[in-house]
C-alpha cells in the first residue's frame, strides 16, 4: 500500500483501458460476424431460388446453381404464365387482396372509431364481445358448416365475407384513436357533422400511419392464404389463388410421386411452345419467385411503419 | 321521498341543463344510433363467425350424422373424447404437437432476445438498417413458399445443406434430412426461427429503447464492461416483455406449424410428423368422422386456453407483468 507509484498506476490504467479497447474491438468483430451470417442466411435460400428460376430447367439438373444462372432464360416464366392456370390464379390472388384489404381496413377502422367514443353507451359491452371473440374459436369442423350454410363454398366470396373484421387490428387502431385529442371531433360535432363523416373526413387521415400498418399485415395476410382455397374453394379450378397452385405443385412433388409434378410440368412446358426445357424444379423455382414479388414490391414502402413494440402495447391494454 | 328543497334544485338542474330526468337508456341510443349503425351490424357479424360456430360443439357429444338435423342427433356423451385418448395415432399427434410448439417457441424466444441483444450493440446505425430490413422480410413469406425453400434447400440432390457439410468434410455421403424422424422437429423449429427471428426481435427492441439510459452511464462508471450491461441491465430491463410474450405463447402450446408438416409428411417420418390439426383435418375431410374431428379441436382449444390462463396465473403469482 505504501509504495504507490504514479507510472505504475498510470500504466496499469492504460492497460485496463487498452484490454477494455480490445475486448471492445472483439465483441464488435463477432458481433458483425454473427448478424452478417444471419443476413446471408435469410437471403440466400431466396436468392437462389431466383438463379433456378432463370437458368435452364435441363441444366439445372445437373447441379451447382449457387448466385447466378449458368444458362440464362426467360423460358420459365414464359411456361408458368403459358398456361391459363397460373395467371388466373395470379388474378383471383389480386382481386383478393385489393378487396380485402380495402372493406377489412375501412370496417376495422369505422368499428375501432365507434367504440372508442367514450360516451357511447355500447362500448363496454360490444368491446367485451369482440376481446373475448380473439381467444375463441369453435375449430375447423363448426367453421368449415358455417361457411357451408350461409352459401358460400366454391364462391370469390368465400374470400372477402369471412374476413371483414380483425378483432388484433381494431385493438390496434382504437388505440391509436384514443391518443387522438377530443377537441377535433368536438369541433366537428358542433360544427353538425354526423358521426360517420367525422370519422371518414376527421379521423380517416389523421390514423393513416396506423391504417398503413394494418392494410400491410392484411394484404400480406390475404395474399399468402391458401387455406381458406384449400377448404372453401379447391373444388372450382377458377377460383385458385396462387398459393394454393403453388401448394398444389409443392405438395405433387414432395410426396415422392414425381409423376404428378411431372405431369403438371409437361403440361406447362407442353403450353410453353415446342422445345422448352423446363421441369418440376425451375417451375417451382419461377412460381415461387411470381408469388414473392409482389411482396418485395409493397415492403419498403410500408416499412417505415413497423410501429415499435406496438403489438405488445395493443393487447396488454 | 322528495322534500321540497330537493323538488326545487331538481328543477333547477334539469332547467340548466345539468341532469335529464326523461333520458331513458332506449334515448340514449336513439341519440347515438349513428355510432350504433357503425359498430352493431359489425359486432354482429363477429358474433356470428366466432361464436356461432360454437354450437357445432354438440357434434362431438353426439352419432353425428350429417344427413339428419342437428337436434335430431343420439347423444353419446364422452364416447369421442374417451376414444381419442385410446387412440394411439391421437396420442403420437399430441406428443408431436407439443413438442414442435415448444421446441419452435424456446428456440424463436432464444434467438430472438440475442439477436434483439446483438443488434441493440450495433453502433453503425445504416448498417443496423440493412440487417433489421433483410431480417424481417421472411415474416411476410407465406408458409406455402418457406415450405418449398426448406424442401429445396435439404434436398438429397443438390441441396445447400448437404453441399455445404460435406465441402467441409463431416459428411461422405447426402443426408436425407426430411426422411429421417430424429431430424424433424429441429428441422421446422430452425426454420421458424429463420421466418419469424427478425420480426419477434421488434418487440425486444422496443423494450429496449425504454430502458432508462442512465442506468447504462451510472454501470459504466462503474466499470462495467458490454457483457455486463447486456446480461445485468438490458436482460432484466426487457423481462417483462419476455413474460408476456411467454403468457401469449402457451395459449397456443397445441398451435403447432401446420404447413411444414402438412407438406413435407411422407411415410418415413409419418410418426413424429402427424400434428393435432392434421388429425382434425384428416378425420373431418378425408373420413367425414365429423363428431371424432370436433371432439380433437374442442380439446385443442381448451387446452390453449387452459395454457393460458395457467400461465397468466402463475405470472400474477410470482408478482411478474400479466397479460389478463
Amino acid at each position: 500500500m505504501t509504495d504507490f507509484n504514479v507510472d505504475t498506476a498510470r500504466s496499469e490504467y492504460a492497460d485496463a483501458k487498452r484490454r477494455t479497447v480490445i475486448s471492445n474491438h472483439v465483441f464488435n468483430g463477432i458481433n458483425f460476424i454473427i448478424l452478417t451470417f444471419l443476413v446471408v442466411v435469410t437471403l440466400y435460400p431466396f436468392w437462389n431460388t431466383v438463379a433456378l428460376s432463370f437458368n435452364d430447367g435441363l441444366d439445372s439438373l445437373r447441379g451447382g446453381i449457387k448466385f447466378r444462372p449458368r444458362i440464362f432464360t426467360w423460358q420459365n416464366y414464359k411456361a408458368v404464365f403459358a398456361t391459363g392456370a397460373i395467371f388466373n390464379a395470379f388474378r383471383v390472388s389480386v382481386m383478393r387482396t385489393i378487396l380485402q384489404t380495402v372493406l377489412n381496413v375501412f370496417l376495422t377502422s369505422m368499428l375501432a372509431y365507434s367504440l372508442s367514443r367514450k360516451e357511447y353507451v355500447l362500448r363496454r359491452p360490444l368491446t367485451a364481445i369482440l376481446v373475448v371473440s380473439m381467444y375463441v374459436s369453435a375449430g375447423l369442423i363448426p367453421g368449415y358448416f358455417l361457411i357451408r350454410n350461409l352459401g358460400l363454398l366454391n364462391k370469390f366470396s368465400v374470400y372477402i365475407v369471412p374476413n371483414l373484421i380483425d378483432v388484433f387490428n381494431f385493438i390496434l387502431v382504437r388505440t391509436y384513436i384514443n391518443t387522438l385529442p377530443d377537441s377535433f371531433i368536438e369541433s366537428a360535432r358542433i360544427d353538425g357533422a354526423g358521426e360517420f363523416r367525422i370519422f371518414v373526413r376527421i379521423i380517416m387521415p389523421l390514423i393513416v400511419p396506423t391504417i398503413a400498418m394494418v392494410a400491410l399485415f392484411v394484404a400480406v395476410g390475404a395474399w399468402n392464404s391458401w387455406f381458406d382455397t384449400y377448404l372453401f374453394a379447391s373444388g372450382k379450378v377458377n377460383l385458385h389463388s396462387l398459393q394454393y397452385v403453388l401448394m398444389e405443385f409443392l405438395q405433387s412433388s414432395q410426396n415422392q410421386s414425381h409423376s404428378a409434378a411431372d405431369a403438371g410440368a409437361l403440361a406447362i412446358a407442353g403450353a410453353g411452345g415446342a422445345g422448352s426445357m423446363v421441369t418440376p424444379v425451375s417451375i417451382r423455382a419461377a412460381i415461387t419467385v411470381v408469388a414473392t414479388v409482389p411482396i418485395l414490391i409493397v415492403y419498403p414502402f410500408m416499412q417505415k411503419y413497423f410501429i415499435v413494440g406496438i403489438a405488445v402495447g395493443g393487447v396488454k391494454e | 321521498m322528495i322534500t321540497g328543497k330537493n323538488m326545487y334544485k331538481k328543477n333547477r338542474d334539469i332547467s340548466a341543463g345539468i341532469i335529464n330526468p326523461k333520458k331513458t337508456f332506449w334515448q340514449k341510443i336513439m341519440k347515438q344510433r349513428q355510432l350504433v349503425y357503425m359498430s352493431l351490424p359489425l359486432v354482429v357479424y363477429v358474433f356470428i363467425f366466432k361464436f356461432v360456430p360454437l354450437w357445432g360443439w354438440t357434434m362431438a357429444f353426439q352419432d353425428y350424422k350429417p344427413a339428419k338435423h342437428l337436434m335430431q342427433q343420439k347423444w353419446v356423451g364422452l364416447k369421442w373424447f374417451v376414444f381419442l385418448f385410446k387412440d394411439r395415432e391421437f396420442l403420437l399427434a399430441l406428443r408431436n404437437t407439443v413438442c414442435m410448439s415448444v421446441i419452435s417457441t424456446v428456440l424463436g424466444y432464444i434467438t430472438a432476445i440475442i439477436i434483439a441483444l446483438l443488434l441493440n450493440e450495433l453502433k453503425h446505425i445504416g448498417l443496423k438498417r440493412i440487417i433489421q430490413t433483410v431480417s424481417y422480410l421472411p415474416h411476410f413469406l407465406s408458409w406455402v413458399i418457406v415450405t418449398g425453400l426448406v424442401s429445396s434447400m435439404f434436398s438429397v440432390e443438390d441441396g445447400t445443406v448437404n453441399n455445404i457439410l460435406m465441402s467441409l468434410g463431416f459428411m461422405k455421403s447426402p443426408v436425407l434430412w426430411l426422411s429421417e424422424p430424429k431430424y424433424f422437429w429441429w428441422i421446422i423449429g430452425w426454420t421458424y426461427v429463420w421466418k419469424e427471428v427478425g420480426w419477434n426481435t421488434i418487440v425486444y427492441l422496443g423494450a429496449i429503447t425504454a430502458i432508462d439510459p442512465s442506468l447504462y452511464e451510472a454501470a459504466e462508471i462503474d466499470g462495467a464492461g458490454r457483457m455486463q450491461k447486456m446480461t445485468h441491465i438490458t436482460l432484466p430491463g426487457i423481462r417483462s416483455t419476455v413474460i408476456i410474450m411467454m403468457i401469449m405463447s402457451a395459449g397456443h402450446i397445441l398451435d403447432a406449424n401446420f404447413e411444414m408438416p402438412f407438406f413435407l409428411q411422407n411415410g418415413m417420418i409419418q410418426d413424429v410428423a402427424q400434428t393435432v390439426d392434421l388429425y382434425v383435418l384428416r378425420y373431418g375431410f378425408s373420413s367425414f368422422n365429423y363428431a371424432l374431428a370436433t371432439a380433437a379441436g374442442i380439446f385443442k382449444n381448451v387446452v390453449n386456453i387452459a395454457f393460458l390462463l395457467f400461465a397468466n396465473w402463475i405470472a400474477k403469482r410470482s408478482g411478474e407483468e400479466r397479460l389478463i
